[in-house]
């Protein structure tokens, strides 16, 4: 018998090696099925009523006809608004609990602070809004009311994301340049932040794909179900997207099958389409700078 | 030799993390123009030697510092700003770091830091500081790309470039060749043969032959504590006091 012949132990081993890969290779397909599903009945549903006026007409026949153009813009409005007040919030936050801030009771609290903040349901982040920013600080049913709602739900995402790109970037960095009379601001402005910033933008991206398909949070504090104009300014209401989409498919008699999905291929692509652009400008980002 | 002022000059110099204690009560001092070399082996306290030097302290709220170092007789635990510090002292650690940036940034990152703004005189620097440290030849055609797609050892010089460009008086040295191949180390060793004439040099290094090449005089650190200082040659010819440095730089231990 060869040395290197087959034990009985090395059979077994054998039969467990294939037994785990093929289990872990069923599950991960699993995981496509749902995403294969989902865009496969979206396209072949929604499809028939996508059309150019479909994206630039307003809903007509108590929305059971006409296009979505106020609910697109309005839904637009909402993540520009929401990203501008987050983003700044988020990273300066981030950037103070990676580079500055000691490990002490207060940081490990604003941490615990950020985990929970991200595990509230967006219901009562949607109830919150209302007290806090249509009651208290009188902003009204408004875009400005819905996208400050939408950015303290969303602040962990982009905490977070900009803290792990930030502590990706090799502590050995930073010490080369404190070492060369750096302070730490120099430090992250020149070495560190121009190297986290394709995570910071994932970050950026998923809160963007979270803020657009969010319905409940937006449904109190800022977006109508129907209207007929765009607004003209944050503290007006507004259509959007998402609650369009649950207006079209609950509470309106008669709209065509065709149509909610087709709101719903529409909501999907816009999300799918800022991904692609995020992801293409990361590798544009990754290919200038390396180490 | 006695009667010059001490560039640097360290009195019961203690390093703590938490509560493990990195160096003991250390006191010596590093005359102008010298290269002074540490020895021992690994965990003896000579890296944190270096960055209490550097005030490193400052970014590491593990560390604590106690003792008297003084740097052209200014007691440096002291000072306030600890940026104006750390430009009059270069370091150079292990591992080379080339910045994720063009090889001209690199160099160029410090001087701009000092507020140095006229294109001209950027690269004046740059071409200098990686001459001297004999990169310049292999670099000077591409000085856009990027510090880090260096080789090891062209990023080492370019760290050594990178400390010479912001003008130090002092050049700490953390065993800037352990990975480096021999061929640059060399060229690297004959760089700091000639840097000596103008900057005084701390030469970390557990090779105790490169100890041997390079340092004037050279002290022996174990376990945290510092053994003993000699002139670099006693330590070869066995005239040094201590039994424990003569079985180290014979290779009996460590």
């Amino acid at each position: 018998m060869s040395m290197f012949a087959r034990t009985a132990l090395d059979q077994q081993n054998r039969r467990v090696e294939w037994l785990v890969k093929t289990l872990f290779l069923m599950m991960t397909v699993l995981l496509i099925v749902p995403v294969v599903l989902i865009m496969g009945i979206l396209i072949q549903r929604g499809a028939p009523v996508l059309s150019w006026g479909f994206l630039t007409e307003v809903p007509t026949n108590g929305m059971t006809a006409g296009g979505i153009f106020t609910a697109l813009i309005g839904t637009v409005w909402i993540v520009t608004v929401a990203l501008i007040a987050s983003v700044p919030i988020g990273v300066a936050a981030a950037v103070y609990l990676s580079e500055y801030a000691p490990d002490n009771w207060l940081t490990r609290a604003i941490n615990l602070a950020i985990i929970n903040l991200a595990g509230v349901p967006s219901i009562v982040h949607a109830l919150f809004g209302l007290g806090a920013f249509v009651v208290f600080f009188g902003f009204g049913r408004s875009i400005l009311a819905a996208s400050l709602t939408l950015a303290v739900m969303t602040l962990p995402i982009v905490i977070v994301a900009t803290r792990e790109s930030l502590q990706a970037v090799p502590h050995a960095f930073r010490e080369a340049c404190w070492n060369m009379g750096a302070t730490r601001w120099q430090t992250i402005r020149k070495v560190v932040l121009p190297n986290s910033i394709s995570g910071i933008l994932t970050g950026v991206i998923l809160e963007v794909s979270r803020t657009a398909g969010e319905t409940a949070p937006i449904m109190f504090t800022g977006a109508a179900a129907f209207l007929p104009f765009l607004p003209q300014g944050v503290l007006d209401q507004t259509m959007a997207m998402s609650l369009h989409l649950y207006v079209v498919s609950t509470q309106v008699p008669n709209v065509p099958e065709a149509l909610p999905f087709g709101v719903a291929l529409v909501l999907i692509s816009m999300v799918l389409v800022m991904n692609a652009t995020s992801i293409a400008f990361r590798v544009y980002l990754r290919n200038k700078r390396k180490w | 030799m006695v009667d010059v002022a001490p560039k640097l000059s360290v009195r019961d110099l203690t390093v703590r993390y938490g509560d493990k204690t990195a160096l003991d009560g250390i006191s010596l001092d590093v005359l102008p123009n010298e290269i002074f070399g540490i020895i021992g082996p690994a965990n003896s306290g000579k890296t944190s030697f270096l960055r209490a030097l550097n005030r490193m302290e400052e970014f590491d709220t593990n560390m604590t510092v106690e003792g008297e170092i003084l740097f052209e007789g200014q007691d440096i635990t002291a000072v306030r700003n600890v940026y104006a510090l750390r430009r009059k002292v270069g370091v150079v650690f292990p591992l080379p770091v080339g910045l994720p940036m063009s090889i001209y940034e690199n160099v160029a990152f410090a001087p701009k830091l000092a507020g140095i703004k006229k294109k001209a005189q950027l690269d004046e620097i740059v071409e200098r500081c990686l001459t001297r440290a004999a990169l310049w030849d292999e670099v000077k055609d591409r000085l856009n790309a990027l510090g880090s797609l260096l080789s090891g050892g062209q990023q080492q010089r370019l760290t050594i470039a990178r400390a010479l460009s912001q003008d130090p008086e002092l050049l700490l040295l953390d065993e800037f060749s352990i990975a480096v191949d021999p061929v640059t180390t060399m060229r690297i060793e004959d760089v700091l043969k000639e840097l000596k004439d103008e900057i005084t040099i701390v030469l970390v290094t557990n090779l105790v032959q490169q100890a041997r090449r390079l340092a004037d005089r050279t002290a022996f650190f174990l376990e945290s504590e510092l053994v003993e200082i000699a002139p670099t040659e006693d330590l070869f010819t066995g005239t040094v006091k201590d039994q424990r440095t003569r079985d180290y730089v014979e290779g009996r231990f460590g």
